[in-house]
């Protein structure tokens, strides 16, 4: 079947959720490490340094940026008032990934 | 456009089958059903479609055309197929039973399911006086027009993912008589649209809305029922 | 718990996080110019208040809403049955409030 833009947008928003799910208590266990004073810490976050896990970390953020900003548009569906023409807010799709590329623009000029 | 010859494939079997295939002439002013129908009465005498009306009022002739789920009478073939190719299937999400027809249990089972209308008047009342501008009336009117055509429910992939899912049709139907001020019970209709499978499994893909051949919004009457829920969720703590 | 009561504390913890999403994703931009070593992240955060309520907050709503969108995914995607996976969600909540709320104490408290 064809999908339309709303499609696409609910899987964006679920699959980075997914992924940040995943992500979260590595997150954690790895703040965590601060427990064990700054060293400790320090020694944990030199892992962030290795390339493949940039392009992880890059792609968590985007996951952040889209799984925000679509899921505003599902905020924004079923709780504002559902105006007679483009009630799917399919606009907010395309503001969502142009929002969603910036971040992740910002953070890739950022990390260089 | 009117010359040549158009591919038809056209699924033939119940869940288990195979396409056929068809080589219909070309002509002007050609619905899908007109295709479906040529190909009944010249080549295949048993192939087995629904429909009834032609003209977009009785809702029984829907099916996936070309991958996409349409009311087959009022869709045109130069309107879906400008090569020609024509891929002709029975609605997603039901029982296929033969060729082109599928079983509408499951989906009006989930229709009916939401409630049907039971007023409080009786012969002795005088007709319920309803203010085609309140905010409720609004809703309905909105919502009503629906003909359980089955598009909506094919097009969501919620109701496939979800065996338990009420889809949208079924909501829509819930959301118009929870408007209605004439139903006696409409804290039931809410009641039951909130249950596990009702308006909280919908994740607003919008595709019913944007499939509805009559141009109705399932999503929005789902966003109401969300709506309504929370409301009566943080004002008498039920549910 | 309802489909009514999941569905309003998801939504509810959405309104709170999307601000507090926001702010992470600013401040991870400018915490990654120049690398990430612990001496900037715990500069930033031990013995600061703000912060301590920032993400005690923010690991809060987050160990709420991740279990109930993964519920969704995994009834629909999976062949898990319902109780298994409500079971499952509540564990994961709790994991993730647990390990959370230690990555909080860890970069807000102590250390000092």
């Amino acid at each position: 079947m064809r999908r339309g833009a709303g499609w696409w947008a609910a899987m964006g928003h679920r699959l980075s959720g997914l992924a940040l799910a995943a992500f979260l208590p590595l997150h954690f266990l790895m703040l965590g490490r601060a427990l064990g004073g700054a060293e400790a810490l320090d020694s944990s976050l030199k892992i962030a340094e290795l390339p493949l896990v940039k392009v992880a970390e890059f792609g968590l953020v985007i996951a952040l940026a889209v799984h925000l900003a679509f899921g505003l548009r599902v905020l924004a569906i079923e709780l504002l008032p559902w105006p007679a023409r483009d009630g799917l807010r399919l606009r907010l799709v395309y503001l969502g990934l142009a929002a969603t590329v910036l971040v992740g623009i910002a953070f890739a000029v950022s990390v260089v | 456009m009117a010359e040549g010859t158009l591919e038809v494939r056209i699924w033939r079997g119940g869940d288990e089958g195979a396409f056929g295939a068809y080589a219909v002439p070309a002509r002007e002013n050609q619905t899908v059903l007109d295709v479906v129908t040529e190909v009944q009465r010249r080549f295949e005498p048993s192939l087995a479609y629904r429909f009834s009306c032609r003209v977009g009022v009785c809702g029984s002739c829907a099916m996936t055309i070309n991958g996409t789920p349409r009311w087959t009478c009022r869709t045109h073939v130069k309107r879906v197929a400008p090569e020609g190719r024509l891929t002709i299937e029975p609605l997603r999400n039901m029982k296929r039973v033969k060729d082109l027809a599928c079983d509408m249990d499951g989906f009006l089972g989930k229709w009916a399911s939401v409630g049907t209308f039971e007023g409080t008047a009786t012969r002795a009342d005088p007709p319920a006086a309803i203010d085609p501008a309140s905010p409720a009336r609004r809703e309905v009117d909105a919502a009503i027009q629906c003909i359980n055509c089955a598009v909506c429910h094919a097009a969501c992939d919620v109701v496939a993912w979800d065996p338990h899912y009420l889809g949208p049709a079924a909501l829509n139907r819930a959301w118009t008589l929870y408007n209605d001020a004439r139903v006696a019970d409409r804290r039931a209709v809410l009641d039951g649209a909130l249950q596990p499978g009702g308006c909280h499994t919908c994740h607003s893909h919008g595709a019913c809305t944007e499939h509805c051949p009559v141009g109705l919004s399932p999503t929005a009457s789902i966003a109401g029922l969300k709506r309504a829920g929370l409301v009566s969720l943080l004002k008498g703590g039920r549910s | 718990m309802s489909e009514a009561r999941l569905f309003l504390l998801q939504r509810l913890t959405a309104l709170v996080m999307a601000p507090l999403v926001l702010v992470h994703l600013v401040l991870i931009v400018v915490a990654v110019q120049g690398g990430l070593t612990a001496g900037e992240i715990l500069g930033r955060t031990q013995g600061s208040v703000f912060w301590g309520l920032f993400y005690g907050i923010f690991v809060l709503v987050a160990a709420i809403h991740a279990p109930i969108g993964l519920r969704n995914v995994l009834r629909e995607w999976t062949g898990i049955g319902r109780r298994p996976i409500d079971w499952l969600m509540v564990a994961f909540g709790v994991l993730l409030l647990v390990l959370g709320w230690r990555a909080v104490v860890a970069v807000v408290g102590g250390g000092a």
